[in-house]
């Protein structure tokens, strides 16, 4: 019964942040930016602007910039989430990669300095004037949702170990439409339908960040106005009316 | 206007406690119908004006990927809650760039994205009402789309993009800022902001032919409409007649004097400024920069040199080419495009900046300096925003800082940085750009001003700085009118090239 549910669940949950994902990224592409407005000093060729990118995505250069505890409790959140989702790669594969395999210790442990991220993170929310401000009510369960799954997830990694073969066979089960059982617990109950949540709400929220940033005009264009002609088909038209 | 004090320093430049609250008010003047009238805007705010104004915001939200972007994108971070001079300035939390940009943002949810029509409170979502119009009008006209907070967003997220989105709606549903407004009116009937009409004009120029023969015994030029001159200058028009703008004007006429450079003003087009940025509104910004294409047709210029002024400067370094064709890649089937792209001298950057211009003239050794000229002088540099945050100098990143500085150092003796913080990148607006210039925002305008005021402080102790040059029209009109409110000399503010007039040898090379 359980099996069913969460199967179908993930099955809905995936439609959900595919077709979702898709969508918003065609709106971007298909929006023009009909002025260049990139923040100066910017690059002034795309190898220059892949660089930037690659700074901001890579270390969030603009944060570091703004505020070294947000910039230290973030990155250390979303390095640490990206190393638990590569960890997590040994679930939906067989046999496991071996990058994976060598991975596997650090993304334990990454757990750990996720969670702590998180938890540093809502502090400033709860305890900075400003930041308390400014927050809405999504803000705060955004980062207690994060906290359940990160919490969820190290007790059945350190304290009461869940079946993990059995997890896997679902997940391989479902990847080949082979249901498979999932074994009954309530950790790991808790931690799935909350990832089926965030799969879920991640292309109506704010995690749309991640997508944003590379459509962001201030930090993709290059600073090349005088040498380049730029300009939107919308106010192409205006050229043809006078 | 008498009960408008500056706000002391801070000790130490901590991040301010918050004051709800602190700005609420009616904002600016608003736009009477004759001036909404004449740019094509509702006289007064229309019946159905929540309807027009959803719509609008929709139709913007498919035209600007900016304003698409970054109304989804924010995570409410808050990197940039301590970075507007607003904020820092009057502690009102809606000055916050983020709390600036949800006072929209939490329409958008409510009106275009599901969780906001499904759980308003949850995602801070709120129906368009009419206390939210009205508080959109006060605070939108507290930014001064500087773009200061857009360089420690982590997405880039750019202010200005939301505050010229939202005044273009407000224009859209008949409740225009007066300022603004009223000054278009008059660059398209009249041809600059001023409203100086082209006999005053000339007038003015003759008079400072023999102000400058008077003090050097030279005959510097000030010519206008002169068909076939190489460079068309096209300048603030308040370098025409305020001070210290005219000083710059002077330097120009003498850079141009001294290289053998032939010139020219134009009447039709007396104006730099293009406040179509400011109110976000895409045809009057073109409408009024195509007034420079024309005028440099008609006068059959080679090249386009471009005054002392910080948004001017942004809008014809990132836009003009956009909006005119005024550099390179114009459009085949755009008839005046191409024949100003033919007539213009490609070996040269067009537009440029005077600063380049003067800047390789001193560079080819076309110009000499006599530097103790400005020995009575101890300098510090504003990079003004728009020129810092919004456009560039000389090809390369960073340009916009070291051209004005290189020029500096190389006409005067004294020179010294203020607090990095406070420069470059992460300079801080005068307080009275975009738009907002106005004395029914004085107020603001002075709180503003703080944090430019207390580095500005910092040099003068340190160092006695007594100069501050800087290379904007609102820059020099917005200190000179605030800085006696903090104790300073209102002279103290001037133009690079006021600078440079004081230096420059006219007589030999």
């Amino acid at each position: 019964m359980m099996s069913t549910l969460f199967a179908i669940l993930f099955y809905f949950a995936t439609l959900v942040l595919v077709v979702g994902l898709f969508y918003r990224i065609s709106v971007y592409t298909r929006t023009p930016a009909p002025l260049k407005i990139p923040t100066t000093p910017a690059p002034i060729n795309t190898g220059g602007v892949v660089l930037r990118m690659a700074r901001e995505v890579m270390f969030f250069e603009s944060l570091f910039k703004a505020n070294l505890w947000t910039w230290g409790l973030g990155w250390l959140f979303h390095a640490s989430l990206a190393l638990v989702l590569l960890r997590h790669l040994r679930y939906f594969t067989e046999p496991v990669w071996g990058w994976v395999v060598f991975l596997q210790p650090f993304g334990m442990y990454a757990g750990i300095t996720m969670v702590l991220g998180v938890a540093g993170l809502w502090a400033r929310r709860l305890f900075v004037e400003r930041i308390r401000y400014i927050s809405t009510p999504s803000d705060h369960l955004m980062l207690v949702l994060f906290l359940v799954i990160g919490i969820s997830g190290l007790v059945m990694t350190f304290v009461v170990h869940g079946d993990v073969v059995g997890v896997k066979g679902f997940m391989l089960g479902l990847m080949n439409f082979n249901l498979q059982a999932l074994p009954a617990s309530i950790g790991l109950y808790v931690h799935l339908s909350m990832v089926a949540l965030l799969m879920m709400i991640f292309p109506i929220s704010k995690l749309l960040h991640a997508p944003g940033l590379f459509f962001s005009p201030s930090r993709n264009q290059a600073d090349n106005s005088r040498e380049k002609r730029h300009i939107a088909a919308w106010a192409k038209q205006l050229e043809s009316e006078k | 206007m008498a009960d408008i004090a500056a706000p002391a320093y801070r000790v130490i430049p901590i991040i301010p406690a918050l004051k709800p609250g602190a700005m609420e008010g009616k904002g600016p003047f608003v736009a009477s119908d004759k001036i909404q009238d004449a740019l094509g805007f509702p006289g007064q705010l229309v019946e159905d004006w929540h309807d027009q104004a959803i719509a609008k915001m929709g139709e913007l939200l498919g035209k600007y990927r900016s304003l698409k972007v970054y109304m989804d994108a924010c995570v409410h971070c808050g990197a940039c809650s301590d970075k507007c001079h607003y904020f820092i300035g009057t502690q009102d939390p809606k000055n916050m760039p983020v709390a600036r940009q949800d006072l929209m943002r939490s329409v958008y949810r409510r009106y275009f994205t599901l969780p906001g029509k499904i759980f308003p409170k949850l995602v801070g979502a709120r129906d368009l009402t009419r206390d939210v119009l009205d508080e959109w009008h006060n605070y939108f006209h507290q930014c001064s789309e500087c773009r200061r907070c857009s360089v420690f967003c982590p997405y880039g997220i750019d202010t200005a993009e939301v505050t010229m989105a939202a005044r273009e709606i407000l224009d859209t549903v008949g409740y225009g800022q007066k300022y603004s407004n009223e000054i278009i009116g008059k660059v398209h009937k009249i041809g600059n902001n001023l409203g100086l009409p082209a006999p005053a004009l000339k007038d003015t120029l003759e008079g400072l032919e023999e102000d400058v023969k008077e003090a050097t015994g030279i005959d510097v030029r000030f010519p206008i409409d002169v068909k076939g001159a190489e460079v068309l200058l096209i300048t603030p028009s308040a370098d025409f007649f305020a001070e210290p703008h005219i000083d710059s004007l002077i330097g120009y006429a003498k850079v141009f004097h001294a290289t053998g450079t032939s010139w020219t003003l134009s009447s039709m087009s007396s104006e730099a400024a293009n406040f179509g940025m400011f109110i976000g509104n895409y045809e009057q910004l073109r409408t009024i920069a195509l007034r420079i294409r024309q005028a440099a047709l008609e006068l059959g210029v080679k090249r386009i040199v471009v005054g002392e002024c910080g948004h001017a400067w942004r809008v014809a370094y990132s836009f003009w080419n956009t909006l005119s064709g005024v550099g390179e890649g114009a459009d085949e089937t755009d008839k005046f495009a191409m024949m100003l792209q033919k007539q213009l001298d490609h070996r040269y950057k067009q537009p440029m900046h005077i600063c380049e211009f003067t800047w390789d003239m001193i560079g080819q050794g076309a110009l000499s300096f006599d530097k103790e000229a400005n020995d009575k002088h101890i300098i510090t540099f504003h990079d003004s925003c728009n020129v810092a945050r919004g456009s560039s100098m000389g090809g390369y990143p960073g340009g916009q800082f070291d051209i004005p500085r290189n020029i500096i150092k190389a006409v005067a003796n004294n020179f010294y940085e203020m607090n990095p913080n406070t420069t470059h990148e992460r300079t801080f607006c005068c307080g009275g750009g975009g738009g907002l210039l106005t004395d029914d925002l004085l107020d603001l305008r002075v709180k503003g001003a703080l944090p430019r005021m207390e580095v500005l402080q910092q040099v003068a102790d340190e160092h006695g700085v007594n100069f501050m040059a800087c290379i904007c029209a609102i820059c020099k009109a917005q200190f000179t009118k605030i800085m006696p409110i903090y104790g300073f000399d209102r002279r103290m503010i001037g133009g690079v090239h006021q600078l440079v007039s004081n230096a420059i040898r006219l007589g030999e090379k």
